[in-house]
């Protein structure tokens, strides 16, 4: 069926509740857009059609919607997910080479839950290994398109995911961010993008990088299609002890268009140096618009944001040269076909099966968390952390979001960065102190630069998605930006 | 403060990475522009800062000491690059 690919997750459940199209079709049409698409967008790592149309028709969503029974929320809708996200049965790559064929014997729980709510699983998205980059140019496996500009990279590491959206081959994916590998790629494919706070969304069965900053959330086209999608995703896991035991309210009825009594802070340290001019004066024309409806806003400041990025940068590699410590290449994963010894083992397989970006981070990692070194990186940088948890508490005392850019610039071309890691760290400056302070941060579509999408990032306080949703609902009422589709 | 290549090569020992000289020198750049970076820190007044892991309070978690089925070893084992028994196979460690 035609014009079913490229739809929201609500206008395909309008499809299928009304009984204009089955399950059957709307995972068949996406199937067919990968077909049509995907060679020159690669978005996908592992594509699953037969699991997809197996599980549109197992559901029986089209009997209850036959009969007037009401389907949960995201039955019958495909999906896509990150391949750092387990998938029982099916391959879970992580973007590496030393995971060529890892078969989960489990689920991830919030794979589980998409599965329970009905929606199909038509693949598996491309990623910089283990979530480490900003453009997919780290994959193992070939870099990802951004679907507005083939030359472009998608951002990362969830590029994957987002290309995937932006391109129509599946209404919403997930990702996971862990410096702003969902809002970055977000941002740079004009689709919305959310990092939800720390512990609303269980970590169990994704591929750990940094395990106090990693987080899962939604790609989607709308801003109350990441809520929809949040609401089937988010709550208290038992097997994810960092989980948060905490209601879940329903996020869509925070989407309303109502920006009155809202108070905008607009920190100025995101709107300084390395950052584009006419991306700064795009966000800027978003903060009046919203003020025009109501909000007010004022400029404030977060000082220690200088010092995000390096604190960053020792504290996310300590984490993942402890987590990556477990691919030995005795348990899964790729062994050497050298024989070295046991020590050999571990250092012909590790070094034959990361790529160069993850062996710098196992290397900053394991180097800032050695015998005499620890106080003056590790320790310093969790301080540093405080100090930007603190003025992010200051500012939500007089604001209820704060409005930055999603990223310094647009999207890059292929190739542009991938030989200068400096620069490509600089790529996610403005969404990684979001994650140090574990809050909830959304980027959506606020306008184009020579037609390149830009973002606008929202940030709330820690599990306040509901004001976040509030402020990028009413921003996407009153623009037109999401409706705006990539040509392929 | 530079690193030289031999302390890079001792981190690399510790990380269970088999560097080879190319590598070993490209490693070794780009940790010393980390480190570079990272000397902006050193300026910053943190007497009295508390350091802080995770963003959100974290609590111990108890639950009833309840037995639940594992994985079933076979499916664990479907994975491992080489294994015999119920059991992964390594190299030899003990000698004799």
């Amino acid at each position: 069926m035609n014009g079913i690919a490229g739809k929201t997750v609500r206008e395909l459940r309008e499809l299928l509740t009304s009984g204009q199209a089955s399950a059957r079709d709307v995972a068949e049409a996406h199937i067919a857009r990968i077909e049509a698409v995907d060679s020159r967008v690669r978005a996908f790592l592992t594509p699953t059609p037969d699991v997809a149309i197996r599980q549109a028709t197992d559901a029986d969503i089209d009997a209850s919607c036959a009969r007037g029974d009401s389907i949960a929320p995201l039955a019958g809708i495909p999906f896509a997910l990150k391949d750092n996200i387990c998938t029982r049965g099916i391959r879970t790559t992580a973007g590496s080479r030393i995971l060529p064929n890892f078969i989960p014997p489990y689920d991830a729980t919030v794979t589980v839950r998409l599965l329970d709510a009905g929606s199909a699983l038509i693949g598996k998205t491309n990623c910089d290994e283990f979530a480490m980059g900003s453009s997919t140019e780290n994959s193992g496996y070939f870099p990802s398109r951004n679907p507005w500009d083939l030359e472009r990279v998608p951002g990362g590491s969830s590029g994957g995911s987002a290309a995937a959206v932006a391109a129509g081959e599946v209404p919403f994916s997930l990702g996971s961010d862990t410096g702003g590998s969902i809002r970055q790629p977000a941002a740079f494919c004009g689709i919305v993008g959310l990092k939800p706070t720390y512990g609303r969304v269980s970590r169990y069965g994704l591929v750990a990088y940094a395990s106090s900053l990693d987080q899962i959330g939604p790609l989607t086209r709308t801003v109350e299609d990441a809520a929809l999608v949040l609401n089937a995703i988010a709550g208290h896991d038992p097997l994810d002890s960092t989980s948060v035991n905490s209601p879940v309210p329903d996020y869509t009825l925070a989407c309303r268009a109502d920006a009155k009594g809202l108070r905008i802070g607009v920190p100025r340290q995101y709107f300084g140096e390395g950052v584009d001019p006419g991306v700064a004066s795009v966000v800027r024309a978003a903060v009046d618009l919203l003020c025009g409806l109501g909000a007010t806003a004022e400029e404030c400041d977060l000082p220690s944001t200088e010092y995000a990025l390096a604190s960053y940068y020792i504290i996310a590699p300590s984490e993942a040269s402890s987590n990556l410590a477990r691919f030995d290449g005795v348990k899964y994963g790729h062994r050497t076909k050298e024989l070295a010894g046991h020590i050999g083992l571990m250092e012909k397989s590790r070094d034959e099966g990361f790529g160069d970006e993850v062996k710098q981070r196992i290397m900053i990692g394991t180097y800032a968390l050695s015998a005499g070194y620890y106080d003056a990186y590790y320790k310093r940088a969790q301080q540093v952390r405080t100090l930007i948890r603190r003025e992010f508490d200051a500012a939500f005392e007089r604001f209820d979001v704060l409005l930055t850019p999603t990223t310094p610039t647009t999207a890059f071309k292929l190739g542009e960065k991938s030989g200068d890691p400096l620069a490509m760290k600089l790529a996610d400056v403005l969404t990684l102190p979001v994650n140090m302070a574990g809050l909830p941060g959304l980027s959506l579509p606020c306008g184009f630069i020579d037609g390149l999408p830009v973002g606008l990032q929202i940030i709330g306080r820690p599990f306040d998605e509901e004001t976040v949703f509030r402020t990028a609902y009413t921003y996407e009422q009153a623009t037109d930006w999401h409706a705006r589709r990539a040509e392929l | 403060m530079e690193l030289t290549l031999d302390e890079v090569r001792k981190v690399a020992l510790l990380a269970r990475l088999e560097l080879d000289p190319d590598e070993l020198e490209l490693q070794s750049r780009h940790l010393n522009d980390l480190l570079a970076q990272f000397e902006a820190l050193q300026g910053l007044d943190v007497s009295g800062i508390e350091p802080n892991s995770h963003s959100v309070p974290l609590f111990n978690v108890m639950r009833e000491d309840i037995s639940r089925p594992s994985l079933p070893r076979d499916a664990v084992l479907e994975n491992a690059p080489e294994s015999r028994d119920g059991c992964f196979i390594v190299p030899r460690i003990i000698e004799g």
